[in-house]
Formats: C-alpha cells, sequence, structure tokens
C-alpha cells in the first residue's frame, strides 16, 4: 500500500484508499465493539450482579477497623465476679491481677468510663449502662431467669438488641454484651497496641525520651530483647520470614542464572554446531517454562518439604527457562568480529569466551537478573504462602484467623516496603553496573527493551 | 595537551602500572567473586537448615511424585479425556480472569502513563504523585489483594481478577510511560492548535504512535497474568489452580485428576507464548499490509 504504481488509474486509486478507510473505520468500531462484548460475556461468567448479595459488608468493616485499632476487653465472670481486662481480649494481651488501665475502675463495683458521658457500672447485682441522650440500660444477669434487660421507655432502638439470655449495646463510644455466664465491654482504641512491647515488660508504657534513658544506662539490649520477643507482634519471627522470602529471591534468580548460562551457549547457532543439541536444549527451555511456577512449586514441595528451601528451588527451576531463553538470545547477537580479534591474538577457546563473549552479553545478563531479583521478591511471597515459608506463610495465617488485621495490615506494610526497596536497589544497581562500563555498554544493554521485551517483572 | 610537554614515561614504567592495575582489578574482581560465592553458599545453608526437609533427602526424591502421578494416570489413561472435558471450564475461568484483568489493567495502565509522562499530562504538578501510585500498585503482590478481597467478597473468581487487574496497571503503566516518552509530541502540539480536548489529543495524537507497543506488552502481560490467575486459584479464587488443589488434596487414587490439570495448563500456557510470540513478532517488526 506505500508504493503507488504509476501506471494506476485515478478511479482504481480512489476506490482503493477509500477500502483502505472502510476498513480502518470498521476495525475503529469492530475492535472496542470485541472488547465490549467478551466484557460482558464476563460479567454473566463471573456473575458480578450476585456479587453484592455474597459480599460481606461487615467483613469489610471489620477488615478496615481492625486495621488501624484495637479493642480493650473487660469481662466480668457473672459466676464468680471476677473482672479480667485484656487487650483484644488474648491471654498475650491479659493486664496482671489486679491492673487496669486508667478508665477502668476495680473495686467492688467496677466503673468502666467510656468517655463522652458514657459508662459502665458493673454492681453485685445489676450492670448498668448510662447512654448520654439516651438514658440508662439495666441488665441483671441470673441463673433462674437468663438476663433482664430494662431499657428507658419507648420503641427499642436498633443498635441495642434484646433476648431472653442476652442484651447487646453497641454505641460510639463501645460495645456491652451481657449474656446469663458474663457481661463483657470492647472500647474501641486507634492504632497498634503492645507494638513494642507486651504488659509484662518492664518497658511498658515509657515514652521514648524515657526509653532513651534506659538505654543510655546500659539496658539497650536488654529493650531490644523485650521488643524483639515480642509475643503480641513477634518481630523476631516477621524478620525472619522477611529474610527467607529474600533468600528465597535470591537463591532462586542467582541459582536459575548460574545454571541458565553454560545451558544457554547450548542452544545458540553460532555456539553449538550440532543441531540436534541445539533444539533438544530450545525445547527443554520452553518445557521449564512452560510448566507453570504453580506446578514446579507443588512437584517440588512434595520432595522438600515446607520451607525456604522448596521456594528458592521453585524460583530457581522455572527461571531457569526463561534465563535460558533470554540469554540464548543475546548469545545469538554477539558481535563475531570482537571474538575473532581476541582469536587473532592467539586466544583459545576459553579466553575466546571470556574475553570476546562474556563481556558483550554481561549488561543484558545482568540487568535481566536484577529485574527478575525484584520481581521474584513478590514472586516470593506468593511461593511462601503455598510451600509453607516467608512472610507469605505468616500473611496466610493471619488472613485465615480472621481476626488479627492488625497484623495483616503490618504484614503488608512490609511486603510494600520490601517489593520497593528491592525495586529501587535493583535499579540502582543496574545503573552503576551498567553505565559504569562506558558507552558500548550502554547501548548493549538497551537491545531487550527494543527488540525481545520478553523480560519484564 | 599538557601531557606532551612533560617527560615521557619509559615503557617499563607504563608496563609496570599496566601489570599493577591489572593485578588490583584481578584482586578486586576475585574478593567480589569470593564474597558472592560465601552468601550464595552461607544462603544455601541458612535456607536447607530452615527447611522441613534437606537438599539432599528431596533431591533423590523429586522424581517421587510426578512419576506416581504419571503411573496413576497412564494406569487410567482411559479416563484422562473425560477428565480434560471435566475440568476444562476451570480453564476457560482462569483465563477469563486474566484476560479481564489483562483488559482492565491495561485501560487503567493507559490512565495512569498518559498521566505520568511529561509533555502529555495534563497537570504536570501531579506527575510524581502517578508515578508513585503505579509504583504502589507494582509492589503489591496480587496474594495479598487477592486474599483480603476473598474475605469480603467471597471465593470465585472476581477478587483474583481485580487483584491482578491492580498489579498490571501498576507494571503496565510504569512501561507504557516508558514508551510515551519516546513518542513523538509533534501530533500533540497540532491537535493543540485545533483546540482539540485532552481526552482528543491523547486518543488522536498519542495513541496511534504507541498502539502496537502497546499490545505488545499487554500480550506479554497476558501471559504472565495466566500463570497468576493459576497460582491465585490455588489461594482459593476460583479457576484451574482450585481444582488442581483440590484433586491435589485427595492424595493418592485422584492423581489422575492432577495429571489431567497439569496437562491442561502446561498445553495452554505453551500455545498462548507461542501464540503471543508470534503475534508480538508481527507488532514489533512491521508486516503492514
Amino acid at each position: 500500500m506505500t508504493t503507488f504504481d504509476t501506471t494506476l488509474a485515478p478511479a482504481d486509486l480512489k476506490s482503493d484508499i477509500s477500502r483502505l478507510f472502510l476498513k480502518k473505520r470498521l476495525m475503529n468500531f469492530a475492535l472496542p465493539a470485541a472488547v465490549l462484548v467478551y466484557l460482558t460475556y464476563v460479567f454473566v461468567a463471573f456473575d458480578m450482579a450476585g456479587l453484592w448479595e455474597r459480599a460481606s459488608l461487615d467483613n469489610a468493616r471489620t477488615l478496615v477497623s481492625d486495621s488501624y485499632s484495637y479493642k480493650t476487653h473487660v469481662t466480668r465472670d457473672n459466676r464468680s465476679g471476677e473482672v479480667s481486662v485484656a487487650i483484644e481480649g488474648e491471654r498475650k494481651g491479659a493486664y496482671p491481677d489486679g491492673m487496669a488501665p486508667d478508665w477502668v475502675a476495680l473495686g467492688e463495683t467496677t466503673v468502666i468510663d467510656l468517655e463522652n458521658g458514657h459508662s459502665v457500672t458493673f454492681g453485685s447485682e445489676a450492670i448498668e449502662y448510662v447512654i448520654p441522650g439516651y438514658g440508662t440500660v439495666r441488665a441483671t444477669p441470673s441463673r433462674s431467669a437468663g438476663v433482664q434487660a430494662e431499657l428507658p421507655a419507648g420503641d427499642v432502638p436498633e443498635w441495642i438488641s434484646v433476648s431472653k439470655n442476652r442484651l447487646a449495646v453497641t454505641t460510639e463510644a463501645g460495645r456491652l454484651t451481657v449474656t446469663r455466664n458474663r457481661a463483657e465491654v470492647f472500647r474501641y482504641f486507634a492504632g497498634w497496641e503492645l507494638f513494642f512491647f507486651t504488659l509484662d515488660s518492664p518497658y511498658y508504657g515509657m515514652g521514648a525520651g524515657e526509653l532513651l534513658q534506659h538505654a543510655a544506662t546500659g539496658e539497650g539490649g536488654a529493650i531490644f530483647r523485650e521488643f524483639w520477643t515480642n509475643k503480641m507482634w513477634r518481630h523476631q519471627d516477621v524478620a525472619w520470614a522477611i529474610a527467607e522470602t529474600l533468600l528465597m529471591a535470591f537463591l532462586g534468580t542467582i541459582g536459575a542464572g548460574i545454571i541458565a548460562l553454560p545451558l544457554a551457549f547450548a542452544a545458540t547457532r553460532n555456539f553449538m554446531p550440532l543441531r540436534s543439541i541445539r533444539f533438544a536444549m530450545r525445547r527443554l527451555f520452553d518445557f521449564v517454562r512452560g510448566v507453570d511456577s504453580l506446578i514446579w512449586t507443588v512437584v517440588l514441595a512434595r520432595a522438600f518439604g515446607p520451607g525456604p528451601l522448596t521456594g528458592a528451588l521453585a524460583i530457581l527451576v522455572t527461571d531457569t527457562g526463561t534465563f535460558g531463553k533470554i540469554f540464548s538470545e543475546a548469545l545469538e547477537n554477539v558481535d563475531q568480529k570482537q571474538i575473532e580479534g581476541v582469536a587473532s591474538t592467539g586466544a583459545g577457546p576459553v579466553q575466546r569466551h571470556r574475553f570476546g563473549v562474556i563481556p558483550q552479553i554481561t549488561p543484558v545478563l545482568l540487568s535481566q537478573l536484577l529485574y527478575f531479583l525484584e520481581s521474584n521478591t513478590r514472586s516470593a511471597t506468593i511461593i511462601g504462602a503455598i510451600t509453607g515459608g516467608g512472610i507469605g506463610l505468616l500473611l496466610t495465617q493471619a488472613i485465615i484467623t480472621q481476626k488479627d488485621w492488625e497484623e495483616v495490615a503490618y504484614y503488608i506494610t512490609l511486603i510494600i516496603l520490601m517489593v520497593m526497596l528491592m525495586d529501587w536497589f535493583s535499579g540502582w544497581l543496574r545503573r552503576r553496573l551498567i553505565k559504569g562500563e562506558g558507552g558500548k555498554a550502554k547501548r548493549k544493554a538497551r537491545k531487550p527493551e527494543e527488540g525481545g521485551a520478553f523480560l519484564l517483572p | 595537551m599538557a601531557d606532551l610537554t612533560a617527560a615521557r614515561p619509559g615503557i617499563e614504567d607504563i608496563r609496570q602500572h599496566y601489570t599493577a592495575h591489572t593485578q588490583r582489578k584481578r584482586l578486586y574482581g576475585g574478593i567480589l567473586l569470593a564474597v558472592f560465592v560465601a552468601l550464595m553458599a552461607a544462603g544455601f545453608r541458612t535456607a536447607n537448615a530452615r527447611n522441613a526437609g534437606s537438599f539432599a533427602d528431596g533431591f533423590s526424591r523429586i522424581f517421587d511424585y510426578p512419576s506416581e502421578v504419571l503411573a496413576e494416570a497412564a494406569e487410567k489413561a482411559a479416563q484422562l479425556p473425560g477428565h480434560l472435558v471435566e475440568f476444562f471450564p476451570a480453564l476457560v475461568e482462569t483465563l477469563n480472569i486474566a484476560a479481564a484483568s489483562t483488559l482492565a489493567g491495561a485501560v487503567f495502565g493507559t490512565l495512569l502513563s498518559l498521566l505520568a509522562t511529561r509533555g502529555m499530562a495534563p497537570w504536570p504538578m501531579l506527575i510524581p504523585l502517578f508515578r508513585r501510585v503505579s509504583d504502589v500498585c507494582r509492589a503489591i503482590p496480587e496474594i495479598v489483594i487477592a486474599l483480603m478481597l476473598i474475605f469480603v467478597l467471597g471465593g470465585g473468581p472476581v477478587p483474583a481478577m481485580i487483584a491482578i487487574a491492580i498489579h498490571t496497571a501498576g507494571a503496565l503503566g510504569k512501561l507504557f510511560s516508558e514508551v510515551n516518552e519516546n513518542a513523538s509530541l509533534k501530533p500533540v502540539e497540532g491537535l493543540t492548535s485545533v483546540g482539540a480536548t485532552w481526552a482528543q489529543r491523547m486518543t488522536l495524537g498519542v495513541i496511534p504512535q504507541v498502539g502496537p507497543n502497546y499490545i505488545s506488552y499487554a500480550l506479554l502481560r497476558f501471559e504472565i497474568n495466566i500463570r497468576a490467575s493459576a497460582i491465585l486459584g490455588f489461594v482459593g479464587a476460583g479457576g484451574i489452580g482450585y481444582e488442581l488443589k483440590n484433586a491435589m488434596s485427595w492424595g493418592q487414587g485422584r492423581y489422575d485428576e492432577a495429571a489431567a490439570i497439569f496437562l491442561l495448563l502446561f498445553v495452554t500456557i505453551v500455545a498462548v507464548d507461542q501464540l503471543s510470540g508470534l503475534l508480538r513478532d508481527h507488532l514489533t517488526h512491521g508486516a503492514k499490509a
């Protein structure tokens, strides 16, 4: 279409052109229409319309509010009259006997201040909740009669649910539940409680200045140990998990590079004269790449059991195929002149490869390795969730409990930071290593961007 | 030039210099290599120590599971076509997740990239913001969003689709903006001079220039997304990964199903790989007519 035959009559030309235009116009409408039809099909196939019914907004609300806030439970056992205070209701976060935060006054009658005028009193018989603007809700639990609730006159508002054996009041200040056996108050606070020290630690509740003072007097190690062995947030385990994930990515990527490089030579036209070996090598790379990392992960997990080694091997095997393909493509594009030059000085085969070939492909090699190192950090998180290792495992475990959303938020923050840091680091290293080698290397390094476009995270 | 007037170094000097230089270079290279090898070895030992099974043990058992699966599949070879048909819908679901998320991701990625390229962005002040947005989208592993959405929306293909789409938008956003930077701004200027709006300038001035590159990157992403959606199925997001997990948890006696799923996944990935390779070749190396 680009060159016009001069013998063509203008009428022919015109009809040619208008046909071209028609085609283009049709394409312009047909393509978006096809996409639209496909999306409609997907909409139906995925049952998007029914999605809202299945979606649980309650779950979403707990997820969001839990991820930045925590609640403290004040619980009274109605039989023994014992009152206990625990953060998130967990034993790890329980206040020692007789100790309570300053908004709970323990005693014969326990008074819980929920702020803004809300307060709950655990009396010897009845439990009272004073709600400003509404009145006082009184509940008397007893063995025989269940929970007897007395509400102010009028309709029962929807944030109070009353039944024979249970009373639940949910206000913006907190939540009160009374059953026959126990009465429980939740008060919500923003932040991640006990992030640094748990309640049984001597350093709990100290400010940064105070801690610095203690550290200056030689308690630095102890302070760090208290933080490091925090039972609630398990900083030590989390740090190990992150390290494991990075280790998986590092071992997998570099190992794959080391294995793939010699194999790649066997798959190139210019270095492997035997056609059958070349063919076999290429099919091997295709096979390894085609067997998805999911399958490799599953197969290897059977042999090696859960842990970081399995993850590293899964990444290694999958990437060997990819690297083999990329490296062999790079090797086929190698400039023969440089090799001839090295050969003309009397170099043997090893020297020819060392000084003639490797310097030419180093930039491609390094930039690919670094790209994959970054993207494999992400893969290692996912593979860790399947094989059971690294931060991926911690994340799935925390999500499965469906209540430790603050931990989930913590892990997610760490994962994102880790990946972004790796991204930045690999980019920095790539620039340092490749630009440092001068102009020629820079030109070579651009090659994958132009042609192959195979690479990428 | 000043060097010429100075006394010339003797040939011995030059040689000494050169040898010293080479030796130093070799030493540094050697140290670097030693550190690297030590790092690899230490890493391997740590990974090995923290793994449930050791490398030596596992290595001898590496083919146990595949051979068990293959043996059982060969035994029940007659049922294989039936299984292939049975799991085909799951495969289609996985492909749909990948395709829909690639489409959605490409649309958002295009927007992000146009908003983050100098000379095309309607609000140049916000370029760093949009760059960070696409960085963050790219950094979040799919599994994180998928698991949270599964909790809220329930299991199924939609959480996986959204999760992959977000990651794709970030990844493509970055690649597309690299493409945009090489595009000529002249058509945009021309369109501005006749009073075109931003949307018109982009669709008529930029997209036709970068279209083939965009499609080529999106195809590549589609390949990656098939793998991702298979993996996400394994953690509960539907599709062939979910079926694989079920077939595997049944253990022995149902390995023929696992084999059928392996086969389906393998064939699909190889086929898509080849097809998109051909298409991308076609797109980048012309062949217009």
